[in-house]
């Protein structure tokens, strides 16, 4: 079986975010960039597969984006990725995540993957699109956030357990399928020196939009939204500190929840 | 395409979501701008409750496909079904709420019908040229931008919950149903079990008011404080995920980047900082109270109310007074 991992590479969390002047972007420079923290548990979960099967072949490592993309794939490949691929083209910077997914099913579709891994969302977009979506593209069923992966004996099919409201809800799915990972699936192992060392000698794969299969026409044919007029979020209205004893700030508060805010 | 508004409007065991009937109220809007329609539609089995809570928020049709094969949540049928009644309705925007189902669904859902997505919506409006343009937060709520979709296609939006208020006074809807049409294929994804977590306390993305608690809790014990506070306010209870990994609650409670984003009416948060990665599961909510022994915590800067005290005197007193109130 050879398995795929889709990462990102996306802002730090705790990066401060700060909007351009023309608010069509936020600026780029001096951001520090991190493997997607759900991508994480993806390449985790696909090296532990590996580690426990002797069915798997390869693990593959997919990002698509800036040649600075070359540092998070160098992570992945020291987690214990075989081999990468790297889109990289100034087109695709314009895709929206709807398009981002029909390129990427077109690169996967022949490959001869069975099983996909892909964070739950993306940190920076936020908007978690991209698995379900690239699941449709390949016309393959997906499991979203996944807390659980058990794969069958026999390597056709598989049990997980998702995250819903108020609930856990354990599906049974056929083999080919993508799993996209939510926190609590597995925690990525931290890459040692030598193995980073090693991750320099392993196969990237460099492809541009002219090496995907129809680009054009499967990009024309879905999404195209555009992302304009960045901002700041809303500001919240400057807060109220209640002072005194605990006896009088209590009562204070619930009154104010009550009367003012109406909340309760 | 025609001018009508679609809404999927999302139900478990006939109960529907309130975030999905939220969106009927920018359905309203929408469609009177645009001349169109306000079409509901419900897939499940069973869904005869569902169907009449659609009704009274005063939606001009209710399609409903009901099958056997759609009782419980399948992200392969319900896609079936969804595109199959876009194709009838030819809708020029779908709704449904941001939820795990929606957020599931809709890239599928988009992919298949070659529509254009926008996820967890907080504002929509659609322009004078007919494009619908919408509001989103990103980066982990630390900005937000305009999403612009391209007219020639569907626009497909999920809402975040209580960003709109629920329509009442509505009555008689065209009712309709079209059958499920199994793709081939529809049946690799199998539900084996729904497990409820969390016993009788409301789940966080479920609940208008969340009691969170944080490191400060020191142990799982003093988690009663707040569940005390939360049975009072008929609230779920929430944690940091600091309050998880030392294991004071399960994860499933976490609220924040890595945790459950939550848009609650009213936030309690409890001996919790305010970290970056906490803000970004929690900013979004209507009123938030912060309680924290230290004037400098990062929360106080997005709090409606703080009180800078010891949360162990002060919770008790609080669900003292919430009691009294209701008594
Ligand atoms: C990739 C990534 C993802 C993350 N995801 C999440 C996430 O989803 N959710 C999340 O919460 N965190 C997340 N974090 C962790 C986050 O950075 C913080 O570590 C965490 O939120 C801290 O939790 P806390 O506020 O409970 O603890 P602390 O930061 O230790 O804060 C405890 C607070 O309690 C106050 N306090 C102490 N005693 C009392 C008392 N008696 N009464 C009142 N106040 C008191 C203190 O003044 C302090 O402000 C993530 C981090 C990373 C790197
Ligand atoms: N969901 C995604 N998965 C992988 N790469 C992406 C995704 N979305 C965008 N990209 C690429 O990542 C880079 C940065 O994207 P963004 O920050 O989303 O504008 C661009 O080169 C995009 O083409």
């Amino acid at each position: 079986m050879k398995i795929l991992v889709v990462i990102k590479q996306v802002p730090d969390s705790t990066t401060n975010i700060k909007i351009r002047p023309d608010g069509e972007d936020i600026e780029r420079s001096g951001i520090k960039m991190v493997v997607d923290p759900f991508d994480e548990f993806a390449i985790e979960q696909a090296v532990q597969l590996k580690e426990k099967r002797s069915d798997v072949e390869s693990v593959t490592a997919l990002i698509m984006g800036p040649a600075r993309c070359s540092e998070a794939l160098r992570t992945i490949l020291a987690v214990g990725a075989d081999d990468a691929i790297h889109l990289q083209d100034e087109a695709f910077e314009k895709l929206d995540e709807l398009q981002v997914a029909a390129t990427l099913g077109a690169v996967i579709k022949d490959g001869g993957y069975e099983l996909v891994f892909r964070g739950k969302q993306e940190i920076d977009l936020d908007s978690g699109q991209l698995g379900p979506a690239l699941a449709e593209a390949l016309d393959w069923p997906h499991v979203g956030a996944a807390t659980k992966f058990e794969p069958a004996e026999d390597g056709k099919s598989f049990t997980a357990n998702r995250r819903i409201e108020g609930a856990d809800e354990r599906v049974e799915v056929r083999l080919p399928a993508l799993v996209t990972c939510e926190k609590g699936l597995c925690e990525m192992r931290y890459p040692s020196l030598p193995n980073l060392m090693k991750a320099k000698r392993k196969p990237v794969k460099a492809m541009t939009a002219a090496d995907v299969p129809g680009f054009a026409e499967i990009t024309a044919g879905v999404g195209g939204s555009e992302m304009h007029q960045f901002a700041p979020p809303p500001q919240r209205p400057p807060g109220r500190i209640l002072k005194g004893e605990a006896e009088e700030t209590a009562k204070e508060l619930v009154k104010l929840l009550r009367e003012e805010a109406k909340a309760i | 395409m025609t001018n009508d508004i679609l809404i999927f409007v999302e139900q478990r065991d006939d109960r529907v979501h309130p975030g999905a009937l939220q969106c009927v109220t920018p359905g309203k809007s929408l469609a009177e701008k645009a001349g169109g329609k306000v079409v509901a539609c419900i897939v499940g089995d069973n869904i005869d409750g569902a169907t009449s809570a659609v009704e009274q928020t005063g939606v001009d049709r209710i399609i409903t496909v009901s099958d056997p094969a759609l009782k419980m949540y399948s992200a392969l049928r319900y896609r079936t079904a969804l595109a199959a009644v876009m194709e009838k309705v030819e809708p020029r925007v779908v709704l449904m709420a941001a939820t795990f189902m929606g957020r599931d669904l809709s890239p599928r859902v988009a992919m298949r019908t070659k529509a254009a997505l926008a996820t967890d919506v907080i504002e929509l409006d659609l322009t004078g040229d007919g494009e619908l343009d919408i509001v989103r937060p990103l980066y982990n709520g630390k900005a937000t931008c305009h999403v612009k979709f391209p007219k020639d296609r569907p626009a497909i939006a999920t809402i975040r919950a209580n960003t709109f208020p629920t329509p009442t006074g509505g009555s008689g809807a065209a009712r309709e149903d079209l059958p499920y049409t199994t793709l081939d294929g529809d049946d690799r994804i199998n539900v084996l079990e729904i497990a409820k977590t969390g016993g009788d306390v409301k789940d966080v993305t479920e609940a208008d008011i969340i009691v969170s608690g944080g490191r400060a809790m020191k142990n799982e014990d003093n988690f009663k404080l707040i569940f005390e506070l939360a049975k009072e306010l008929d609230a779920a209870v929430g944690a940091s995920r600091a309050a998880c990994d030392a294991g004071y609650q399960p994860h499933s409670r976490q609220v924040g980047l890595t945790g459950k984003t939550v848009t609650p009416k009213l936030y309690i948060a409890c001996g919790i900082s305010g970290a970056i990665q906490h803000m970004a599961g929690m900013r979004g909510s209507k009123i938030i109270v912060a309680i924290n022994t230290d004037t400098e915590a990062p929360i106080f800067n997005i709090a409606d109310y703080g009180i800078v005290d010891d949360l162990f005197k002060v919770v008790p007193i609080l669900t003292e007074e919430v009691l009294r109130l209701k008594g």
